[in-house]
C-alpha cells in the first residue's frame, strides 16, 4: 500500500468519525422528541418522496426554484462519482470507472462533466442572486451560504482541474467524451512535465473540500441537504387541516413549553428548513409588519434544540418568550391567523401552524397567559358558547319573521348549522336569511337547532384553548348523535372545517357541506334556477376564505356560482385560490386587537381595490366583517359593497 | 391566617325573562355562573394570598348544584371550598343569608386566624349588596365597601389599608383585622384557571356544612329568620328604544346629536 493511500485512509476516517459523530448528536436530539406516527403507508410516504423531493414539485413554483432543481439533480448525480472517487482514494487500482469498458466509461464521463459544469454555472447564479435580487426575507448574505457556495464551486473547479491535468497529461482515455474538461485542458502545455503533479494535487484538494463540506454539513443551515428527502417522506399524508386531540390526565404536560415536548417530527422539521424564506413571503403578518415570520419560528426551535442540547433540567434559553435567536416571543405565537399560507408554499412540508398552536396551548392551559381581550373570549364561550357572550336565547332571532323547522331526525334531512356569526351578528344574518331562502326554493328538507345550537369551538382551539375546545366538541358531537344529526350545511368555513375535519378526532361521522358546495350543486342539478337577467352587480371580486379554500380545497365551486349567477367569471386578486392572502381574522385573530404593523384587512382590501371592482364576493362571516371594517377604512364603502355569496344567489333567484 | 372569600352562584340574569303573566323568573334552561363581582373578591383573595401567603377558604350558601361554582374556585386557586347547604336555610332574605355565612366564618375562625373576609360589592340576581355589611355587623369586624384598591396589608400591626371609590372622589382608609372588604369590579381582572389546576379541582372535594355541622338557631335563618317577604316581582315597562341618525355621515355629528337627546332626557348634565 502506497504512502498517499495510507495518508488518504487517515483523513477519511477521521472525516467519516466526525461526520458521524456530528450526526449522532444532532440526530439523537430529535428523538427526544414526542412519538408520532410517521411510518404508516410506507408506499404512499414512497411517493412522496419521489414526487415532491426527487420531483422538487414545490420548488419549481417559483422562477428561481428551476435553479436549485439543476443543483439538486446535478448533485445527486455527482454522489455517484463522488462515491467512486473515495473509494478509488481507498484502492486505485482495483477500484476506479476507467476500469469500465469504453462505452460505460464514456458515458460516465461525459454525464460528469456535463452536470459539474451545471452544478457550476448553478452556484454561480445564485451567488449572483444573492447579491442582485435576493430571496425575500432570509439573511441572503449569511457567512453560511457562501461558505455552502464557495465549497460546492471550489469542489467543481478542482474536479476539472484535475481531468484537465489529466487529459493534457494524456493519462485519460476519456478525454474528447469530457468537454468542459477538455477544453480547460486545450488551455494547459499538453504533455508537460508537472501535469502528473499538478492533478495529484488537484484530487487532494478534491477530496479536502469534498470531506470538509460533509463535516460541515450537521453544523450548517443548509442541513436541509441531508434531512428534507426523509422530510418528504414524513410528511403529513393528509393536509394538516388540525391540531391533534390532548387527553385531560392530571400529570400530562398541555401544550409545548420546552423544545422536547414537541413530537419527533416537529423537531425534524427544523431540520429540514431550506431557509428559502417562502413561508415568510406568504405569511399576512409578515407581510404586514408584524414580528411573526414562519421561517423564524422554525429556526428558533432549531435553535433552541441544540442550544439547550446538553442541559438537561433547567433550560438556560426558554422556547417561549427569552430574548434574541432561539426563542420565540410570546407577540409572535399571538400573531399568526392559521391561514396556512405558510404551510401551503413550504417545498419541505414544514408544518408551522400545529407547532404555533402547541405553543398557544401551552400559553393559555399551563401557563394561563394570553392577551387580555381573550379573558372575556374564553368567559363567554364557556358560559354562553358563542363569542359575543349573547344570551342563547337569540340565536333564534334572525328567524323571526320566517318560519323556520326545528331540526328533527326523519322529518328534516339536514341539520342548517347556523353558527355564531350567522345568528347573532346583524350583518351576517342577512346572509343567513338569503340561505333559508335558497333552501326553501330548492326543496332542501332543513331545519335548525335553534337556541340549543352551541358554538363549534373553532376559535378556541386555533387559539390553544383546547380544554375548553374539547368540552364543547364533546357536547355537541353528543347533542348531534342524541338528535339524530348526520347532514349538515354550515355557511361558515370555520363551522365547515371545524365540524368535517376536527370532529372527526372524536369519531363523528358527519357528512358536512359548505353552502358555497351546495348551491353549486343545486345549480347543477338544475334545483335551483336563477333569473335569465342577472342582477347588475358589476365587476365581482372573490375572495378565498382560507378555511374554505386552502384548508379544504373549495376554489371552484364559488367562483361557478358567481358565474351563473351573475352572468360572468369573477375577477381574480393578484393573489387568488391556493395563494390567497388571508382576511386577518382566522385563528382567533377575529377577537384580538391587531397591535403590530399594518392591518391585515386593510391589506387585503386595497388588494381588492386594484380591481376596481364594485362587489367583493366572500364566503365567510369572519371575511364579511373584515371586508366591511377594511373597506370603511380606506373609505371605500359608499363604492364597493361586500356580499356573501348566498346573498348574490338570493338576488337571482326568480321571484 | 385566613382569607374567607363569600361566592353566590346566581342565574345568569342576562339570559332571565319574567313571565308577564305569572310574575316570577322564568329559569328553566338559564345556566347558573359565579356571580361577577364575586369573582373579583375571589381574584383579590388570591392575590393577597400569593403576596403575604393567606389560606384562602370560600363559602357559599345555595343548593347543592353551587357545588359547579365552588369547584371553579378551586381551579382557580382557593385552599378550600365549603358549600353551606341545607333545607332550613332556604328562603333567606339578606338578613338571614349573613347570619348562615356569619356562622360559617365564625366556625372557620375558630381553627384559624381570621384577616379578612372579602365579598362582592353585591350580586346580579338580589342586587342588594347588603350581605357584606351584614356579615361585618354580626362578626363585629372592620366594615370596608366599594374597595378598588387593597393598598397593603401589614400583619404585624394587624391593620390593613384600601382605597374606597366614592362619588367623584377616592379615599384611602386604615383599619384593624379582621375586616370585611367589598370589592368593586375595577379592583382587578380575574385570572383563568390552567389546566393542571382545572383537572386537579376536578377530582377534589367540596366540604358540604348542613345545619347538623352548623347547629344554627332555626329561627334566625332560613325563611323563619327572614324580615322582609316578597309581595310581588314584575318587570318594568320599557318604552321602545329609537335609532337615532340614520341619515348622518360625521361621527362629530352622531355624537351631537346624541349629547343633545341626553341632554333632553336629563340623562347627562352640561
Ligand atoms: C326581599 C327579598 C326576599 C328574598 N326571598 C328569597 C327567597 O324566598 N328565596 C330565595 O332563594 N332567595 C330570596 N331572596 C334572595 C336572597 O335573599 C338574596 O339573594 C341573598 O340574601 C343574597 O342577597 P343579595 O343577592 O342581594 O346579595 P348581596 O348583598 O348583593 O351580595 C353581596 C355579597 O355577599 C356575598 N353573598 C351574598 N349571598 C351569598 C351566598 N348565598 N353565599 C355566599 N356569599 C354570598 C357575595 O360576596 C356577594 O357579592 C330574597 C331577596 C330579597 C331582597
Ligand atoms: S398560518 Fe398564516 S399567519 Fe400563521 S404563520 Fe403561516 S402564513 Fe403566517
Ligand atoms: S419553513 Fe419551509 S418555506 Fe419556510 S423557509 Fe423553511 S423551507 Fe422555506
Amino acid at each position: 500500500m502506497s504512502a498517499t493511500v495510507i495518508a488518504f485512509i487517515i483523513v477519511l476516517v477521521l472525516a467519516l468519525a466526525f461526520f458521524a459523530y456530528s450526526c449522532y448528536r444532532r440526530f439523537g436530539l430529535v428523538l427526544k422528541g414526542k412519538p408520532d406516527n410517521r411510518f404508516n403507508s410506507i408506499g404512499k410516504r414512497f411517493w412522496n418522496m419521489l414526487f415532491y423531493a426527487f420531483g422538487q414539485r414545490r420548488v419549481v413554483k417559483k422562477p428561481f426554484g428551476v435553479n436549485h432543481f439543476v443543483l439538486f439533480w446535478a448533485f445527486m448525480i455527482l454522489l455517484i462519482s463522488n462515491t467512486e472517487f473515495l473509494l478509488n482514494g481507498l484502492a486505485p487500482d482495483t477500484i476506479s470507472f476507467s476500469l469500465l469498458p469504453d462505452g460505460a466509461y464514456f458515458t460516465l464521463a461525459f454525464i460528469f462533466d456535463i452536470m459539474s459544469v451545471l452544478a457550476l454555472i448553478a452556484v454561480i447564479l445564485a451567488i449572483i442572486r444573492r447579491f442582485t435580487f435576493p430571496p425575500p426575507y432570509v439573511e441572503a448574505k449569511s457567512r453560511d451560504a457562501f461558505v455552502i457556495l464557495g465549497l460546492v464551486a471550489g469542489l467543481m473547479i478542482a474536479f476539472f482541474g484535475m481531468n484537465a491535468c489529466e487529459i493534457a497529461a494524456g493519462a485519460d482515455r476519456a478525454g474528447v467524451w469530457m468537454p468542459v474538461a477538455n477544453w480547460v485542458a486545450s488551455w494547459l502545455p499538453s504533455g508537460a512535465a508537472g501535469l502528473g503533479t499538478a492533478a495529484r494535487v488537484f484530487w487532494w484538494i478534491h477530496a479536502v473540500i469534498l470531506l470538509a463540506f460533509l463535516d460541515y454539513l450537521p453544523y450548517s443551515k443548509h442541513m436541509h441537504i441531508m434531512t428534507s428527502i426523509p422530510n418528504c417522506f414524513f410528511k403529513s399524508l393528509e393536509k394538516v387541516k388540525t391540531q391533534p386531540r390532548e387527553e385531560f390526565k392530571k400529570g400530562n404536560t398541555f401544550g409545548v413549553g420546552e423544545v422536547e415536548s414537541f413530537t419527533w417530527k416537529g423537531l425534524f422539521d427544523s431540520y429540514s428548513c431550506t431557509e428559502c424564506g417562502r413561508c415568510s413571503d406568504a405569511c399576512p403578518a409578515t407581510f404586514t409588519g408584524k414580528s411573526l415570520q414562519p421561517r423564524l419560528v422554525i429556526h428558533d426551535i432549531k435553535v433552541n434544540l441544540l442550544k439547550n442540547a446538553d442541559k438537561d433540567g433547567h433550560k438556560e434559553l426558554p422556547l417561549i418568550g427569552g430574548e434574541g435567536e432561539g426563542s420565540v416571543k410570546e407577540e409572535v405565537i399571538w400573531e399568526c391567523t392559521t391561514c396556512g399560507a405558510c404551510m401551503e408554499v413550504c417545498p419541505v412540508f414544514i408544518e408551522h401552524v400545529p407547532r404555533i398552536v402547541d405553543m398557544r396551548r401551552h400559553l393559555v392551559e399551563t401557563k394561563a397567559r394570553f392577551p387580555e381581550e381573550l379573558l372575556l373570549l374564553f368567559e363567554n364561550m364557556e358560559q354562553r358558547s358563542n363569542p359575543w357572550g349573547i344570551a342563547p336565547a337569540e340565536r333564534t332571532k334572525w328567524a323571526a319573521d320566517i318560519d323556520v323547522q326545528p331540526f328533527e331526525a326523519g322529518k328534516t334531512e339536514y341539520l342548517f348549522y347556523v353558527g355564531c356569526a350567522g345568528a347573532l351578528d346583524a350583518r351576517n344574518r342577512h346572509t343567513t336569511l338569503s340561505l333559508a331562502k335558497i333552501f326553501d326554493k330548492a326543496g332542501i328538507s332543513w331545519g335548525t337547532l335553534g337556541r340549543d345550537e352551541m358554538c363549534c369551538g373553532d376559535s378556541l382551539r386555533r387559539l390553544g384553548n383546547e380544554y375548553v375546545f374539547d368540552r364543547m366538541a364533546q357536547a355537541n358531537i353528543k347533542m348531534f348523535a342524541e338528535k339524530g344529526v348526520k347532514k349538515i350545511i354550515t355557511q361558515c368555513p370555520h363551522c365547515f372545517s371545524t365540524l368535517k375535519n376536527d370532529y372527526r378526532q372524536y369519531g363523528a361521522e358527519l357528512e358536512v357541506v359548505h353552502h358555497t358546495e351546495l348551491i353549486n350543486q343545486l345549480i347543477k342539478e338544475g334545483r335551483l334556477k336563477l333569473k335569465s337577467t342577472p342582477p347588475d352587480l358589476g365587476k365581482v371580486v372573490y375572495h378565498d376564505s382560507c378555511y374554505l379554500g386552502r384548508y379544504n380545497g373549495i376554489y371552484d365551486a364559488p367562483r361557478r356560482v358567481i358565474t351563473s349567477a351573475t352572468g360572468s367569471a369573477p375577477l381574480e386578486m393578484e393573489r387568488n385560490r391556493d395563494n390567497g392572502f388571508c382576511c386577518g381574522a382566522g385563528g382567533g385573530r377575529m377577537w384580538m386587537e391587531e397591535k403590530e404593523g399594518s392591518l391585515i384587512n386593510v391589506a387585503r382590501v386595497e388588494e381588492a381595490l386594484k380591481k376596481q371592482p364594485d362587489t367583493v364576493c366572500v364566503a365567510c362571516p369572519y371575511c364579511m366583517t373584515m371586508f366591511d371594517d377594511g373597506l370603511k377604512d380606506k373609505e371605500a364603502s359608499d363604492k364597493v359593497r361586500v356580499l356573501d355569496l348566498a346573498e348574490i344567489v338570493a338576488n337571482a333567484l326568480p321571484d | 391566617m385566613l382569607i374567607v372569600a363569600c361566592v353566590k352562584q346566581v342565574p345568569d340574569t342576562t339570559q332571565v325573562k319574567v313571565d308577564p303573566e305569572t310574575g316570577t323568573l322564568i329559569r328553566e334552561g338559564v345556566p347558573f355562573i359565579m356571580n361577577p363581582y364575586d369573582t373579583h373578591a375571589l381574584e383579590e383573595s388570591l392575590r393577597l394570598k400569593d403576596k403575604y401567603g393567606f389560606r384562602v377558604a370560600v363559602i357559599s350558601m345555595g343548593p347543592p348544584s353551587a357545588e359547579v361554582t365552588l369547584r371553579k374556585t378551586l381551579a382557580l386557586g382557593a385552599d378550600e371550598a365549603i358549600l353551606l347547604s341545607d333545607r332550613v336555610f332556604g328562603g333567606a332574605d339578606t338578613l338571614a343569608t349573613s347570619m348562615v355565612l356569619t356562622g360559617a366564618i365564625k366556625k372557620l375562625a375558630e381553627k384559624e386566624e381570621l384577616a379578612i373576609v372579602m365579598c362582592g360589592r353585591q350580586t346580579i340576581d338580589g342586587d342588594t349588596a347588603q350581605v357584606g355589611p351584614g356579615i361585618a355587623t354580626r362578626l363585629g369586624c372592620s366594615q370596608l365597601t366599594l374597595v378598588d384598591r387593597v393598598e397593603e396589608v401589614d400583619l404585624k400591626s394587624k391593620t390593613l389599608k384600601v382605597r374606597r371609590k366614592l362619588e367623584g372622589r377616592h379615599e384611602v382608609v386604615s383599619a384593624p383585622l379582621p375586616a370585611m372588604i367589598a370589592v368593586l369590579r375595577e379592583i382587578n381582572t380575574p385570572r383563568y384557571p390552567s389546566v393542571p389546576m382545572r383537572l386537579e379541582a376536578e377530582d377534589s372535594s367540596i366540604i358540604l356544612w348542613d345545619n347538623k355541622v352548623m347547629q344554627m338557631d332555626e329561627a334566625t335563618i332560613g325563611l323563619k329568620g327572614s324580615a322582609t317577604q316578597v309581595r310581588k316581582i314584575f318587570s318594568p315597562e320599557r318604552a321602545k328604544g329609537e335609532i337615532l341618525g340614520g341619515e348622518i355621515d360625521k361621527p362629530e355629528d352622531s355624537a351631537r346629536l346624541l349629547i343633545t337627546r341626553m341632554v333632553e332626557k336629563d340623562l347627562l348634565s352640561l
